[in-house]
């Protein structure tokens, strides 16, 4: 790795190093690994397919004019009694199943991430700040966070949402769950944020460069922000990744513990708590749909990420 | 070693009252406590009085010496809902967890390392590959998940186990068991396994890197080329050398499968501490809330703290280091 | 190889080893435990229904909610109270006896301010020793109904209140929890073995019971453990752990009717489930519109027909329930068929109604709704969001649990929400004094009708059947007219049994262990 670019055309920085990070032995690892291919292929199709749920899906669940009771329960169009469409089947209020998946998904998704944006950006932030300012910060914020590492991350997230709806009032309750799962679970993730963008840090604010732009009296913000910062990018998107599988797991937990998203816009942990009300009397599928749907999502962000990790790693080169 | 410890005490401490600033905070935040305790036609005067009881209208620093003290003597008020000590209601309830956690961690513990040693030594297997994959499904797959689909086959479909619930308890007078009788092994194999899927997955993942790590040192080739055996290798040399860090996934192993005990008592509605948090959070129960904060808090660090020391009589690097 | 083999005896090991009993154990679930064993602190179903196996009231009623005497023998009304004579040789399950003293400190204790059954014993103004087996209990006026409302005032042993001091009922000012939470001491067919709340409660046939013989009961032991959620419930009658669900969820009826050795019991329940709109306030607290659309009888109508209870009935109901037109059932005095008939149900129409009253755009408005109350509580709801909409008006659910949901009631927090209505004591007066009189505790509508009013005061006091009756006719007509309410339906019970037990069904869904029967 060389640092020798012109310090006085800093806007060409980040193109220069995303082409870095584009030509490097990533993209060659990528290719060379089915698994990660696979993975990515149902990430990003999952992730597309939520993210266009609009579009895609057949109705609105979310729009209860659009919702006929009279139409709840009916089972998938290719078992007896399933109606051509409702391809999945519709739920106990009449909502077609495999809308109400990609509504739920594009739901999931979201809360995972900006659960994880919220934790990265908290993390990055802290761990930056930690590692280029150093003396007592960086004591006080890594001990937080090795404090905080210590609790697993979905009883904190279980723990900050009951505090988070505890202090709301009951009227906006419904309202703002989703923002407090979105804060529970993002204040749950920052020291792995932290500690890696603060290891990247120290690296980076030793090196020359860092030390002639801080002899040259720039500002310390400054040089966080455009030279130290996009170092810390590689580590913190192995993370990212890994984060967003136990983001999404976390809020389907909650939902599922009827402490999340409420049921008249469900996320896939919604879908499954309703879904298994109606198991034992035969109507798998408002459960059974929505548990695949999130196992399978899960479980690509999971391979993606565990190829990331690897394909990051020198040591398992 | 004693500057070490001091250490970690003095880190303990600190995160103790941090906890117990939160919960106490709960109880004055989170709508009025008064509200809480009297019926609904209480006069003005009755809720006056009671506020004067509890010393609500002290300087709040007045009030969080006084909850302090209380919370070290145990004493976190009655519960709003059913009127009892929470001190009591968690105590009884703690046996219900610690054994279902036990049992869990054995099997995540005894599975776990165990196929990772046989996945490390084996790594071209098919077995091992097949093991992996699912592993990797297994981390993957929430926790209710699996709960849901366990009951579904062995209790509902199968009939072979009992889908809720504790059951044939021994009272020992301090403690309640049911690791004693047959249907109490019955109750919990179902829970135990569904807590512990995920941790084992976990350590077999761990285990099998650590021993492909091992595997690759020089000193097991030197051992290959004394020519000892492939049993004494994999065993006396490769195993006992990845049990430094297996004895640090035991802590946080423990720390994890109280977290998700939580979920699993939920599902399987296992009358522990667990259960009756997220009970107490659809009721807003404040007292229960705060003192399973506080009791959650000090279960970790007591963990933590002992696995520090552990590790540090262990490892000798850690020791030299500092 | 070897591992799954081992596997597969163990745990056939652990299958067939199922313990060998003489007695007759009934292991029982439902969804909520009793919050306290104290008879006089929480008035609320479980615990009415758990105390009432170990505690006794003078009069009772039997599976088909006929009165029937228990701790009293026979009662007669006077001008102003009644006169009971009490049952003699009963023994409370500490030996005890029962007597006139007992009654006495009974309604002391249930009168005393931190009872909560001082709104069903408020008109007994004193009670009177006469002899020790003979009480009279003074009201205040004459009271034509005053033994259907002591069904759940139960009957404590002086004597063991005052040697653990819990002459009064658990006080919210206390700090230590009383010996009766726990402990209970009464004259009833069950003693009290162990409780670990929310977990398991042992109960045990009372040898010494007054009622041996005389009822059809063969149960031994009780073991009842409480299962929050439903599907686990379900799955405990399923896979055979308990004999007997109270509520098991509605749509799980058919699969344990259909499953063998299982068997499901129902009858049309007493309580009704309805929307409340607040025509009271001047302005509505969630709503954007000016004003409160609920004051224009037009916009009450609309909500009324908009409401498909058809639907609800078919779908989310599974069947269960009886859509009506007014909020209490058949089996209470004052239900005729005429009004128990529904609004029925024309979108259209109500589309127009709300045109014509000013808002053919509709408006916004929150539901606040419990979800762990009545049958599909929650989906209910939902499902009446969805109608609304259809005429424009776009609910926002807050469906919440009922510990928090009630209070939001009768602190008349609440524009538009759920309540389901039962009547022990079979009257219309239980509705009219709680849910419209204008005064009413619970009635958080404001309607507020002169002539409704009215008609609550006077039947209190109105001895003639016939012209009480017409009084009751009448001011349930005006309600129909006025529409403060939005009727759903009357709730169906439903008991999931396995058939080695049985046990009459009533429609209080009150579980009486005296007439179990195992085989």
């Amino acid at each position: 790795m060389s640092h020798e670019q012109p310090q006085e055309r800093p806007q060409d920085r980040p193109l220069t190093r995303w082409q870095r990070f584009k030509d490097n032995d990533i993209i060659w690892s990528f290719l060379h690994s089915p698994g990660a291919m696979i993975a990515a292929a149902i990430t990003v199709f999952s992730i597309l397919a939520c993210l266009f749920a609009p579009l895609i899906a057949p109705f609105d669940p979310f729009d209860p004019s659009q919702i006929s009771l009279w139409d709840g329960k009916l089972p998938p169009a290719w078992v007896e009694g399933g109606q051509p469409q409702y391809l999945l089947g519709t739920d106990n209020q009449g909502r077609d199943m495999l809308s109400t998946i990609l509504y739920g998904g594009r739901l999931s998704i979201l809360v995972g991430l900006a659960a994880v944006c919220l934790g990265m950006v908290l993390g990055v932030t802290l761990g930056v700040i930690s590692g280029y300012v150093g003396g007592v910060t960086d004591a006080v914020i890594m001990r937080i966070a090795d404090v905080q590492l210590t609790i697993p991350g979905i009883l904190l997230a279980i723990l900050i949402n009951g505090i988070g709806r505890a202090f709301l009032p009951l009227e906006l309750r419904q309202e703002f769950a989703v923002y407090v799962v979105i804060i529970a679970i993002g204040l749950t993730d920052w020291p792995q944020f932290a500690r890696v963008a603060r290891g990247a840090t120290m690296v980076e604010a030793n090196k020359e460069y860092v030390q002639a732009a801080r002899i040259i009296g720039l500002p310390a913000w400054l040089i966080m922000v455009r030279h130290v910062l996009p170092n810390t990018l590689r580590p913190v998107l192995v993370i990212a990744t890994i984060g967003l599988a136990l983001a999404i797991i976390a809020e389907a937990t909650l939902s599922f513990l009827g402490q999340g998203i409420p049921p008249t816009t469900p996320s896939l942990g919604t879908l499954i708590r309703v879904g298994n009300e109606y198991l034992f009397s035969g109507l798998w599928w408002i459960t059974f749909f929505p548990a695949i749907a999130l196992v399978v999502l899960v479980f690509a962000v999971n391979l993606l990420g565990d190829w990331m990790r690897d394909a990051l790693n020198p040591k398992l080169r | 070693m004693f500057f070490f410890i001091l250490k970690r005490l003095a880190q303990s401490v600190l995160v103790m009252a941090i906890v117990s600033a939160v919960s106490f905070s709960l109880f004055n935040f989170v709508g009025d406590p008064v509200n809480n305790m009297v019926g609904q036609d209480a006069t003005r005067e009755q809720r006056l009085e009671i506020r004067e009881q509890l010393g609500l209208d002290d300087p709040v620093l007045t009030q969080y010496s006084r909850f302090l003290g209380n919370m070290l003597q145990g004493d976190f008020g009655l519960s709003y809902r059913i009127k009892r000590p929470v001190d009591q209601l968690i105590f009884e309830r703690l046996p219900a967890t610690l054994e279902l956690v036990f049992v869990s961690a054995i099997i995540a513990l005894v599975v776990g390392i165990g196929l990772g040693v046989y996945t490390g030594i084996r790594r071209k297997s098919w077995i091992s590959r097949g093991i992996l994959s699912v592993s990797l499904v297994g981390v993957s797959l929430p926790t209710f998940i699996i709960g849901i689909a366990l009951i579904y086959i062995f209790a509902v479909h199968l009939r072979w186990l009992p889908s809720s619930g504790r059951s044939g308890t021994v009272d020992l007078g301090w403690w309640k068991t049911s690791l004693l009788t047959v249907d109490g092994w019955r109750a919990i194999i179902l829970p135990a396994i569904t807590l512990s899927l995920f941790q084992l997955t976990l350590i077999l993942r761990l285990v099998r890197a650590e021993m492909l790590e091992v595997m690759q040192t020089d000193f097991i080739k030197f051992a290959r080329a004394r020519g000892l055996s492939e049993r004494a290798i994999n065993f006396r040399h490769a195993l006992r050398n990845t049990l430094v860090p297996v004895i640090t996934i035991i802590g946080l192993n423990i720390g994890g499968l109280i977290a998700f005990s939580v979920i699993t008592e939920t599902v399987f509605q296992w009358p522990g501490t667990g259960l009756m948090f997220i009970q107490a959070v659809d009721f807003v129960d404040v007292p229960i809330m705060a003192a399973y904060l506080v009791f959650v808090a000090l279960l970790f660090v007591l963990i933590n703290l002992v696995v520090d020391i552990l590790y540090f009589v262990v490892d000798p690097r850690i020791r030299l280091g500092n | 190889m070897q591992f799954t083999k081992l596997l597969a005896v163990s745990v056939t090991a652990l299958t067939v080893a199922s313990p060998a009993l003489a007695e007759n154990v009934l292991r029982w679930t439902s969804q909520g435990d009793a919050l306290t064993m104290d008879p006089h602190s929480q008035n609320e179903g479980p615990t009415i229904a758990m105390n009432g196996q170990i505690y006794e009231s003078l009069v009772t009623r039997d599976a088909d909610l006929v009165l029937q005497p228990e701790l009293a023998e026979s009662w007669e009304a006077g001008s102003d109270g009644w006169t009971f004579k009490l049952r003699q040789g009963v023994k409370f399950h500490d030996g005890s006896d029962f007597t006139a003293e007992d009654v006495v400190f009974s309604f002391t204790r249930a009168n005393h301010e931190a009872s909560d059954y001082k709104e069903q014993a408020k008109s007994v103004t004193s009670v009177e020793v006469i002899d020790d087996y003979t009480v009279k209990l003074t009201t205040d006026g004459p009271n034509p109904i005053l033994p259907n409302q002591l069904t759940s005032i139960y009957m404590m042993d002086k004597g063991w209140a005052e040697a653990n001091n819990v002459v009064a009922p658990q006080d919210f000012k206390a700090k230590e929890e009383t010996f009766a939470v726990r402990n209970a001491n009464g004259t009833g067919p069950f003693t009290l073995v162990s409780r670990a709340p929310d977990e398991l409660t042992v109960l045990a046939a009372n040898p010494d019971w007054w009622g041996k013989g005389m009822f059809p009961g063969n149960i031994d032991k009780i073991e009842y453990r409480p299962i929050t959620n439903a599907a686990t419930r379900v799955a405990a009658l399923l896979s055979g752990e308990v004999d007997f669900v109270l509520d098991p969820p509605l749509q799980d009826v058919k699969r344990i009717e259909t499953s063998e050795g299982l068997s499901v019991k129902t009858v049309a329940q007493i309580r009704s489930i309805f929307f409340g709109m607040d025509q009271g306030v001047d302005k509505l607290r969630s709503s954007d519109a000016e004003g409160n659309p609920f004051k224009d009888a037009k916009v009450r109508e609309a909500f009324n027909l908009a409401i498909d209870k058809d639907a609800i009935q078919r779908v989310v109901m599974e069947g269960l329930s009886f859509p009506t037109g007014m909020i209490t059932s058949p089996g209470v005095l004052g239900n005729t068929p005429e009004n128990d008939a529904s609004y029925g149900f024309d979108a259209a129409k109500a589309k127009m109604l709300l045109a014509d009253a000013g808002y053919p755009n509709g408006f916004s408005i929150q539901l606040d709704c419990p979800n762990n109350r009545y049958n599909n509580d929650e989906k209910i709801c939902q499902a009446a969001v969805a109608m609304l909409a259809k005429i424009g008006i776009k609910v926002n659910l807050d469906a919440i649990p009922k510990a928090q949901h009630f209070p939001k009631i009768q602190k008349r927090e609440s524009d538009f929400y759920m309540l389901g209505w039962g009547v022990p004591t079979l009257d219309s007066h239980y509705v009219f004094s709680y849910l419209l009189d204008g005064e009413g505790s619970w009635n958080a509508t404001g309607y507020n009708n002169a002539r409704v009013n009215e008609i609550t005061k006077a039947i209190t006091t109105e001895i003639d059947i016939e012209k009480r009756t017409a009084m009751i006719d009448e001011a349930w007509s005006l309600v129909k007219k006025d529409m403060p309410y939005v009727p759903i339906h009357h709730q169906v019970l439903a008991w999931g049994l396995s058939d080695a037990v049985d046990i009459p069904i009533a429609a209080d869904d009150a579980f009486r262990p005296r007439f179990a029967v195992m085989k």
